[in-house]
């Protein structure tokens, strides 16, 4: 099985060394003829505008748990559909309580609209005021 | 087991009386250099039929003028970017911006060492084989989004972000859809998932406890489509929305491991496909023509098939929303995974 595993590490090397090496060969045919144009940030013609490091939309960091909460789901299912055929009807209840509960979580996701890409109706939190009606910082000062 | 045979599998042989640890490392770099190749032949023949495939279905010629009809087009293409001069933006994370395209490629070909290509033949014949694949291949997420972050380009950033979600989400239900198998078969090891498939084409495990490995079947290769970014699921590199999405700012020989990855991927899933539902590199017709050269015909055509319908889907079918996307995953794929699996639970205990 070592063995196995080894051969695996041997790819993943060989991998590397082949992307390696063509990078090299690409080196010592290509033609160079460097500039500092060249090496600006594309933007459609424009000069880029700011960072590009900025932050992106939260839907992803959502999805992302969504995600790792099924994926650790799958890493605890995988052994048990792996023996599922010696354990039977016992196994399977059991399994199916757990499964059960994650569906639960699912749908709770579901209803909650965090599967949605576009959110068509925010409700609006009843404790944050309109900004129309916030104090702005010099108001809050003052009236400190 | 004919000479040649026994030739190919570990363990089992010397090379001219060498030690056997040394002889087995020169096996394994051997297997590596093959993969290596087949995977760039795999490429430059994936490109080529793209290209003829979409020309004939929109009515057109294709490349015809490299070679007779065009054959070497893409072998000229690869010479090209060879060629080009390598540009890594002045504002990029350097070290990232190189790690990304030796990622992608290095877990996509070290996915190749477990899959079996006909009796015996099997560089790695690991007992968690079908696990490990999908492990591996979720090296690919993270050197998209490795690529997508270091370009320091906001084009890169969104194609990188949207890759990393559309790619997550469709993990679930393919490995639903791969959990499904396994139940039936008891084994993740390939070789024992196509053993369990001896006999005619009817004992396939797309045709067990129907309805619901067909559904897991079906589960699967649109989740594969969608975790290979093709279309209708190529979101990522939308080019009319997000230029070239994640590699926006590679050229040259980067810019090409990300397709030679992506083409390589195409035919690790179509394998694994084949491999996981249609009985592997065993006949369709029972033992008539299963004899060991026969079998890796039997691979290569199933493979090839998968290959082409990828290919038809994606000259026929408009590319979806991100909105879309999302709602493909998670309330209609996920939910019929689910059902799969309890049904074919339910079936086998009965």
């Amino acid at each position: 099985m070592l063995l196995n595993f080894a051969t695996v590490l041997v790819f993943l090397v060989a991998g590397a060394f082949f992307v390696g090496m063509n990078l090299v060969i690409s080196r010592l045919l290509q033609t160079r003829n460097p500039h500092p144009v060249k090496l600006t940030t594309y933007e459609c013609g424009e000069i880029a505008e700011g960072h590009s490091w900025v932050q992106f939309n939260i839907r992803f960091y959502v999805i992302a748990l969504i995600f790792l909460i099924f994926e650790v789901e799958i890493v605890f299912l995988f052994p048990w559909a792996t023996i599922f055929k010696e354990l039977g009807a016992f196994a399977f209840v059991e399994m199916m309580i757990f499964v059960f509960i994650l569906l639960v979580g699912l749908a709770y996701v579901w209803g909650k609209g965090d599967l949605e890409w576009e959110k068509p109706n925010i409700v609006p939190d009843a404790r944050v005021k309109p900004v129309s009606e916030q104090k702005t910082n010099k108001e809050q000062i003052a009236a400190v | 087991m004919p000479a040649f045979i026994s030739f190919l599998t570990i363990t089992e042989f010397t090379i001219f009386g060498l030690p056997e640890d040394i002889s087995n490392l020169i096996f394994m770099v051997l297997g590596a250099a093959i993969f290596c190749g087949v995977s760039a032949v795999m490429a430059l023949l994936g490109v080529y039929l793209e290209r003829k495939i979409s020309a004939k279905m929109q009515d057109r010629l294709g490349p015809m003028e490299v070679g007779s009809h065009g054959i070497l087009q893409t072998l000229a293409d690869a010479v090209k970017l060879l060629l080009k001069e390598d540009i890594v933006p002045a504002a990029a994370d350097k070290t990232l911006h190189f790690i990304a395209p030796v990622m992608i490629f290095a877990a996509t070909l070290a996915a190749f060492a477990v899959l079996q290509f006909s009796e015996g033949i099997v560089f790695s014949d690991l007992n968690v084989g079908i696990f490990y694949i999908i492990a591996i291949s979720s090296f690919v997420v993270i050197a998209i989004i490795l690529a997508g972050w270091s370009s320091n380009n906001k084009w890169s950033l969104l194609g990188g972000m949207r890759a990393a979600a559309q790619i997550v989400s469709f993990e679930i239900p393919a490995s639903l859809a791969v959990m499904v198998v396994v139940m039936s078969v008891g084994s993740l090891n390939l070789g024992d998932i196509i053993d369990a498939q001896e006999g005619s084409m009817f004992s396939w495990m797309i045709f067990r406890f129907f309805p619901f490995n067909f559904i897991a079947f079906i589960v699967f290769f649109v989740a594969s489509l969608a975790e290979l970014n093709r279309a209708p699921f190529d979101m990522p590199e939308a080019e009319s929305e997000i230029v070239a999405g994640f590699a926006t700012e590679y050229s040259g020989f980067k810019w090409s491991c990300f397709f030679l990855a992506e083409y390589a991927n195409m035919f690790l899933v179509s394998v694994v496909i084949t491999t996981l539902f249609l009985g592997g590199w065993r006949s369709p017709f029972g033992d008539f023509l299963n004899s060991q050269p026969f079998q890796l015909f039997w691979l290569l055509s199933k493979a090839f098939v998968i290959i082409f319908i990828q290919m038809w889907l994606r000259w026929t079918l408009p590319r979806v929303r991100v909105d879309q996307l999302m709602y493909t995953s998670w309330k209609v794929l996920t939910p019929f995974a689910f059902v799969a699996m309890i049904g074919v639970g339910l079936l086998m205990i009965l």
